[in-house]
C-alpha cells in the first residue's frame, strides 16, 4: 500500500527511529502496560485478613461484585448519568453548533462565548452546580419554588434529583469541548453537497439527516468515545465536591465505588475485578470508535 | 429575509448564552457577597463588596499560593514534556520505516483505553515502590505518554510535502537538524493546541493528586476546593467558596484564551482527515 506514512524520508538512520519513540514506549510500558497486566492478575486474587498473602480465587471477586446489588445501582447510576451527558450534551453542542456554523456576524465573539466551559475543571464545575441547587440559598431552589407554589427541591436528600443534578453540571461542563470539534467538523464538510442537496430540494431537516449528520459521523463517534470516557472517569472530582456519592447510593458511579472499595476499604480483589469489568466496557466503546475512524480513513483515499 | 434569519440566530444564540454562562454569573456575584448576604431571600444578583476579603480568606484557608505553585508545575511540565514526547514519536512513525514499527503504533493506540482506573491500584503501588509518594514525580510520571500528541503530530506531519525533508536531504541536512530547524517551527500551530489541551486536563485532575500524595505540601488546587468546601457542613460560607472556585478556574481560562486561535486551529487540522 503506497500510504505516505509507509514511506521512508531518512534512509541510513536505523537506530534513530528507536531513539524518538522509546521514551514514550517506555512511559505506555511501565506505567500503563504493566500496571495494567497487574490488575488483572490481581483481579484473580484475594487477600488474606491481615493483608500479608493473596490467595488464587477465580472468579470469585467477579461474582462478588456483579452479585452485590450495590454494584448493580453503581452501574444504573452510571449508565443513566453518562446516557444523560451524551444525548442531551451531544446533541445540544450539535444544535448550537449548527447555528454558529450559519454566515452570520460576530464569530470571534461567539466562539470565545461558547468555548469557555471546556477550561472548567469538573470539579469546579461541581462546586458551581452545587451552589446554583444549595437548597437553602441556590437560585434554581428559589426559582422552583416561586414557580410551584414553595416547593421545596432538596437534592441532599433527593436521590434521582441528585442524579440529574450531578448528570447536568456534567454535561454543561464538556458543552466547550464538544462545541469546537462539532463546529470544526462541520466547516470541514464541503459546501457544495449542502447546496446539492438543497437544488434537489431538500428542506433543512432532510439535509441534515441525509448530509450534514452522516459527513459528520467521524466527528460525533469520536466525542462519543470522550464523552463516554468522561462520564465514566473524568466526572469523579464533580461526584466527590457535589455528593459523595449520597445521598444513600443515588450517585455511586462505578469510579467512586471503586475509588472506595479500592483506597478506603482497601478490597484490592473487588477493586481489581472493578478495573477489568470498566476496562472492558472501555474496549467496546474504544474499537467501535477505531472501526469507524479507520472506515472513514479507507473512504477517504 | 435574509437579514431576519440572522437576527433569529442572533436572538437564539445569545438567548443560549445566558443560560450557558448564568452559572457562573451567579458564583461570581455570591463570591462578592458577605456571609449574610449570601443567605439572603430571595438570592441576590447584584455584586457587593466582600469581594477582596472573601479572596482573601479562601487564599489563606487552603493556602492557595502552595496549591497554585504545585499544579502550575505540574500542569507545565506536564504540557511540555508530552509535547516533546509526542513530537519526537510522531516523526518517528511519520519519516522512518523501521522493524516493530507495524507493532509499536497500534499499541501506542490501544493506551487510550486504559485510563488510570483501569490500573490505579497497581499504578499506587509501583509509586510506593519507588518511594514517590508525595513527590512530583508520582504526580506527573504516569501521564508523560500522549496518545492525543502523537495523533494530533501524526496528522500534521503527514500533511507536510515530501518535497521537504527531500529538499533537506540535499543540502546535506540529517534528519535531526531537519527535525528542529523545519518540522518542529512548523508545528507551532499544533504545539500551541497540545499545551491548552494537557494543561488544561491536568490542571484539572483530581482522583490521582488525591490518593497520590497526603501531604499539605503537595496537595493540588482541586483537592484544595475540596478542602475548602469540606470545612463547614451545616452552613456552608459559599461567598468563600465561590471566591476559591473562581480563582481556581481563572488559570486554564487565561490558557484557553490567550491561545485559543491556534487551539481552534489545532482541533480543526486534528477533525480533517
Amino acid at each position: 500500500m503506497a500510504n505516505a506514512a509507509d514511506q521512508e524520508r531518512f534512509p541510513g538512520h536505523p537506530l534513530l527511529p528507536y531513539v524518538l519513540v522509546l521514551p514514550s514506549v517506555a512511559v505506555i510500558g511501565v506505567f500503563l502496560v504493566v500496571p495494567f497486566l497487574q490488575s488483572v492478575q490481581d483481579s484473580f486474587y484475594a487477600s488474606t485478613a491481615f493483608g500479608t498473602n493473596t490467595i488464587y480465587v477465580g472468579l470469585r471477586n467477579y461474582e462478588r461484585v456483579l452479585a452485590s446489588s450495590d454494584y448493580r445501582d453503581s452501574a444504573l447510576a452510571t449508565l443513566l448519568l453518562s446516557s444523560f451527558v451524551i444525548v442531551v450534551g451531544l446533541a445540544l453542542s450539535l444544535a448550537i453548533a449548527q447555528l454558529l456554523n450559519q454566515k452570520i456576524r460576530g464569530q470571534g465573539f461567539y466562539q470565545v462565548a461558547f468555548i469557555w466551559t471546556y477550561a472548567l475543571a469538573p470539579s469546579v464545575a461541581g462546586a458551581i452546580w452545587a451552589l446554583m441547587f444549595a437548597p437553602a440559598t441556590g437560585f434554581v431552589p428559589f426559582v422552583v419554588a416561586e414557580l410551584f407554589d414553595d416547593y421545596v427541591l432538596n437534592w441532599m436528600t433527593n436521590g434521582d434529583l441528585a442524579l440529574l443534578v450531578v448528570s447536568v453540571a456534567a454535561a454543561w461542563k464538556m458543552l466547550g469541548y464538544n462545541i469546537v470539534f462539532f463546529l470544526a467538523g462541520l466547516q470541514n464538510i464541503p459546501e457544495e453537497f449542502v447546496q446539492a442537496a438543497k437544488v434537489d430540494g431538500a428542506g433543512p431537516w432532510r439535509t441534515f439527516r441525509d448530509i450534514t449528520f452522516p459527513m459528520l459521523s467521524p466527528t460525533t463517534t469520536f466525542l462519543l468515545f470522550v464523552n463516554t470516557i468522561y462520564a465514566f472517569f473524568q466526572i469523579f472530582g464533580l461526584i466527590d465536591i457535589m455528593t459523595r456519592g449520597g445521598p444513600g447510593n443515588a450517585t455511586n458511579i462505578l469510579i467512586y465505588k471503586l475509588y472506595r472499595d479500592a483506597f478506603l476499604y482497601l478490597d484490592a480483589g473487588a477493586a481489581s475485578a472493578q478495573s477489568i469489568i470498566i476496562f472492558v466496557v472501555i474496549a467496546v466503546a474504544g474499537t467501535i470508535q477505531l472501526r469507524f475512524a479507520t472506515r472513514k480513513a479507507i473512504y477517504a483515499r | 429575509m435574509r437579514a431576519r434569519r440572522e437576527g433569529a440566530i442572533h436572538v437564539a444564540l445569545g438567548a443560549l448564552i445566558v443560560v450557558i454562562t448564568f452559572p457562573v454569573f451567579y458564583a461570581l456575584i455570591v463570591s462578592t457577597l458577605s456571609f449574610e448576604q449570601a443567605y439572603e431571600y430571595p438570592p441576590r444578583l447584584l455584586p457587593g463588596t466582600e469581594l477582596q476579603a472573601n479572596v482573601t480568606e479562601a487564599w489563606e484557608r487552603v493556602n492557595m499560593g502552595r496549591l497554585f505553585f504545585v499544579t502550575g508545575v505540574i500542569s507545565v511540565g506536564t504540557a511540555l514534556v508530552k509535547i516533546v514526547l509526542s513530537l519526537m514519536a510522531a516523526f518517528a512513525y511519520t519519516h522512518f520505516r523501521f522493524p516493530g514499527r507495524a507493532l509499536l503504533f497500534p499499541l501506542t493506540m490501544v493506551t487510550q483505553m486504559l485510563p488510570l482506573p483501569v490500573r490505579i491500584l497497581p499504578t499506587y503501588e509501583l509509586m510506593a515502590d519507588f518511594h514517590w509518594i508525595n513527590t512530583y514525580w508520582a504526580l506527573m510520571f504516569p501521564y508523560f505518554a500522549s496518545t492525543t500528541g502523537i495523533l494530533l503530530f501524526r496528522q500534521f506531519f503527514l500533511t507536510v510535502p515530501r518535497d521537504l525533508p527531500d529538499a533537506a536531504r540535499m543540502d546535506g541536512a540529517g534528519p535531526v537538524r531537519y527535525f528542529f530547524d523545519v518540522l518542529v517551527p512548523l508545528s507551532r500551530t499544533n504545539i500551541a493546541a497540545l499545551f491548552v489541551i494537557e494543561f488544561v486536563f491536568m490542571w484539572s485532575e483530581y482522583l490521582w493528586p488525591l490518593v497520590i500524595t497526603t501531604t499539605e505540601e503537595m496537595r493540588v488546587v482541586q483537592i484544595g476546593l475540596k478542602m475548602l468546601i469540606a470545612t463547614d457542613q451545616i452552613a456552608p460560607a459559599w461567598n468563600v467558596i465561590m471566591a476559591g472556585t473562581v480563582m481556581t478556574m481563572l488559570p486554564p481560562l487565561a490558557v484557553l484564551l490567550f491561545f485559543r486561535k491556534s487551539f481552534a486551529e489545532g482541533i480543526a487540522m486534528q477533525t480533517q482527515k
